[in-house]
């Protein structure tokens, strides 16, 4: 298993360069770091001396892929290339564009977001698997009818409402939690658990469903009905006997998704002041600070590889037979 | 509104063109497929389940009104006095073959918050009375309930007026319903739901309508505009997001994950590369990047549009591009997925024994054979991004502020519930319409799930 483990982070450096050759294309070569100096300084009156002093400051005054005019190694290193694309392989993000820096930012505003996120995730699961196997006990009566009914509605509400919607009843009208901030330490819960919930209530409609349909598969199969036979109760055998056999498939839609909760998630941290990476990320769209929004695309990226590469190892801990090779 | 038909300039956005596209090569392969006697059975299935006809008429009503707020023009405007007659000039204002049938509600404009169907401003104002003495009160509307002569007759006009609406509604529901009963006079599909269906929604439709003019039904935004205006005219872009982001991917996405399945070798590592690569990077923040590009490059330029609405619609086209680009990973590996299997089948391996052409294998064995996997990704795409275009536009990344849409609707009336006395219909209107079409593409797509996905079908047969 090592060595395979190896052989993925290594065939994850080709990835990388890919991400880094697409986002510098649409960094640099869709619009010239002049054009992108014009649009933040304002169209019409500016002068090309504030154009190249933006650019100049910024550090984006380099050749794009290559200086002839350098000497040496510098040739290749004096560009933008290396200097703002590749530079993200050291983990050295540089600075923002209004100059604070980028990698003591993401350092700061993680925890937040992982005091929302993870809770969040693994409350959304559990609540998920519970509500399917639910569902799959009444499969075939009027209730599992209702209840797909309810979940496919559910799952038609954009995301928004949920969150407007939470916060004007819970937050507005009852005035049981504050309705948006954050505070460090353990008084985070208050500012936390409305979001949480929020998030969790938002989520059941798609992922019940999507539990429903893998339980179902295994529900009615002859180790199941074995266990029927010898007097497990119906909880017992969705719980003991279905629920483990259809943890494949779980594993493939969530493990993936673990390393990339440090992102946060970008609607509620907004919504509700959670100083986290999502709402940095949106201030960064917002006041079109590229330079933040091109280290987050890095980040993003060698997350989710992670997350490809602990779904493999996950499998092979779930379900003995699994042999990576 | 009254139109001369002779003064009118057409108003030609690519994305009108797009979806008219769409619209007859879709009609295109559906007749293709009547000629396929498994397919046939599919849809038979689909349309067999009172449920399919339901969502298929609700679906198919936005998709109407979404095709007739696709056909643009340009109004000309009066001349001048002491001008030459003979140029034309041409309103800066694009209007839609919908806002012909919607009559006057998208110009009945307020100055601020108004609640639904009420005759009075929602906020108070300085006021001057007959006798020149100043006062604060509600203001009254300027569009609303105008043809009243006595405030007092406003709720047996309410009535009378909303009999009105409906009843026309019905007629040409009646109408309709008619055409249909008449086409259809053999057939086993449940037509007494679709007619109820087309029912509901003419009378729903004639009452809005009718009463949009009179009153505002959803009230009024903080700028004065009529709610129910840009709820409707949201259904364009709501409609055409859902359809054309799939479908300028598609053309990438099937033919390199066929030929990834099909090839295999040094192709299938591209492809597979290809996609790894894509799906790495993280959806939302690769839309904002190209959305934020993109909007540069469209106002360094200004010189390619002629008026404010293809700049709109340009970025437009490049986000259903982007989106289109964020979900292509998907397709492509079902596709491929499928493609190794059906070319390791007999019939694949005899064609090239027979020494049939690759192209030809391509597109007389293979695609047909994963043609469902397409259908299915496109029916349950559809909603999807109906719901990614609303948290897209909230961010500031999705479809350009000026553009009627759901999900600026919503980032405009993000805080309004939070003021006192609290603003709800804003929220309420975009709310209605998009969850109507969303669920109604959800059940539909379920239904499309279950007669083409080959594992349900093994599944029903045990």
């Amino acid at each position: 298993m090592f060595a395979y483990i190896i052989r993925r982070l290594l065939y994850a450096i080709p990835i990388l360069i890919g991400v880094n050759l697409i986002t510098f294309f649409l960094f640099f070569v869709v619009n010239s770091p002049g054009d992108v100096a014009r649009a933040h300084l304002g169209e019409k009156y500016v002068t090309q001396d504030a154009i190249d002093n933006w650019v100049q400051e910024k550090g984006y005054h380099y050749p794009l892929m290559f200086n002839g005019e350098a000497e040496g190694l510098a040739k290749a290193t004096d560009t933008i290339f290396f200097q703002k694309s590749l530079k993200l392989f050291t983990f050295d993000f540089g600075q923002a564009d209004d100059g604070r820096n980028i990698s003591s930012d993401v350092l700061t505003r993680m925890g937040p977001s992982l005091a929302l996120a993870v809770p969040s995730f693994i409350i959304g699961i559990w609540v998920n698997i519970c509500v399917a196997l639910v569902v799959v006990m009444f499969r075939g009566t009027r209730l599992d009818k209702a209840a797909i009914a309810l979940l496919v509605s559910l799952m038609s509400i954009s995301g928004l409402f949920y969150i407007i919607g939470g916060q004007y009843i819970v937050a507005t009208l009852w005035r049981l939690v504050p309705i948006s901030g954050f505070e460090p330490g353990p008084m985070a819960w208050k500012f936390l658990i409305l979001p949480i919930i929020i998030g969790v209530v938002s989520g059941i409609g798609l992922g019940a469903r999507w539990y429903r349909t893998l339980f179902l598969e295994s529900a009615d199969q002859d180790f199941a009905r074995t266990a029927r036979a010898k007097g497990v109760s119906e909880l017992g055998v969705l719980f003991r006997h279905v629920l483990p056999n259809a943890l494949l498939p779980i594993l493939t839609g969530i493990v993936v998704v673990i390393p990339s909760l440090f992102m946060g998630s970008l609607l509620m941290e907004a919504f509700f002041g959670i100083p986290g990476l999502g709402s940095y990320m949106l201030d960064a769209i917002r006041a079109q600070d590229f330079a933040i929004v091109r280290t987050m695309v890095f980040v993003g990226s060698v997350l989710y590889i992670i997350g490809l590469i602990l779904t493999d190892i996950s499998y092979t801990i779930a379900d003995p037979r699994v042999r990576l090779n | 509104m009254d139109i001369d038909i002779f003064s009118v300039k057409p108003v030609i956005l690519w994305t009108d063109i797009m979806i008219w596209l769409l619209v007859i090569s879709a009609s295109a392969f559906l007749l293709m497929l009547r000629q396929n006697p498994e397919a046939r059975a599919q849809w038979r299935q689909v349309f067999s389940s009172r449920l399919g006809m339901v969502t298929f008429v609700i679906i198919l009503s936005y998709i109407a009104l979404a095709l007739v707020d696709s056909l643009h023009f340009r109004k000309a405007l009066p001349p001048v006095e002491g001008q030459n007659s003979s140029t034309v000039y041409y309103s800066n204002t694009v209007h839609s073959v919908l806002d012909l049938a919607l009559g006057e509600m998208g110009e009945l404009k307020e100055r601020s918050y108004s609640a639904p169907l009420s005759l009075k401003s929602f906020t108070k104002e300085n006021m001057i009375d007959a006798s020149g003495e100043p006062y604060r009160d509600y203001p009254d509307l300027q569009h609303a309930g105008s043809h009243l002569n006595d405030p007092a007759d406003y709720n047996t006009d309410l009535l009378l007026q909303s009999a009105t609406g409906m009843g026309k509604g019905l007629i040409v529901g009646l109408i309709l319903c008619t055409l249909l009963k008449m086409s259809t006079r053999r057939s086993t599909f449940p037509w007494g739901a679709a007619m109820a269906t087309i029912l509901v929604i003419a009378m729903v439709l004639g009452w809005l309508i009718h009463m949009g003019n009179l009153y505002h039904v959803l009230g009024t935004d903080r700028a004065g505009n009529d709610a129910l205006y840009a709820s409707i005219k949201g259904i364009r872009t709501g409609v055409l997001i859902g359809t054309l982001a799939t479908l300028i991917m598609m053309p990438i996405a099937i033919t390199l994950g066929i030929f990834a399945g099909y090839f295999r070798g040094w192709v299938d590592d591209v492809v597979q590369y290809l996609y790894t690569t894509l799906s790495s990077i993280p959806g939302i923040l690769l839309i904002a990047a190209a959305i934020l590009q993109f909007q540069v490059f469209i106002d360094l330029n200004p010189g390619y549009f002629e008026v404010g609405l293809e700049k709109a619609d340009a970025r437009f086209l490049g986000l259903c591009f982007i989106l289109g680009i964020t979900s292509w990973a998907g397709l492509c590996r079902l596709l491929r997925a499928e493609t190794l299997k059906i070319s390791q089948l007999p019939y694949v391996q005899a064609a090239h024994a027979f020494g049939v052409s690759h192209i030809r294998v391509i597109s007389r064995h293979i695609l047909p054979n994963v043609m469902h996997i397409i259908l299915i990704t496109f029916v349950l795409d559809f909603s999807g991004l109906i719901l990614a275009e609303a948290v897209l536009s909230y961010i500031g990344v999705g479809v350009d502020s000026t553009m009627p849409s759901w999900g600026n609707m919503i980032n405009l009336a993000r805080s309004e519930l939070s003021q006192d006395p609290v603003v709800w219909w804003n929220l309420i209107g975009a709310f209605f319409f998009m969850f109507t079409l969303v669920l109604s593409a959800n059940l539909f797509s379920d239904l499309v799930n279950d007669a083409f996905n080959p594992k349900n079908r093994q599944e029903r047969a045990v």
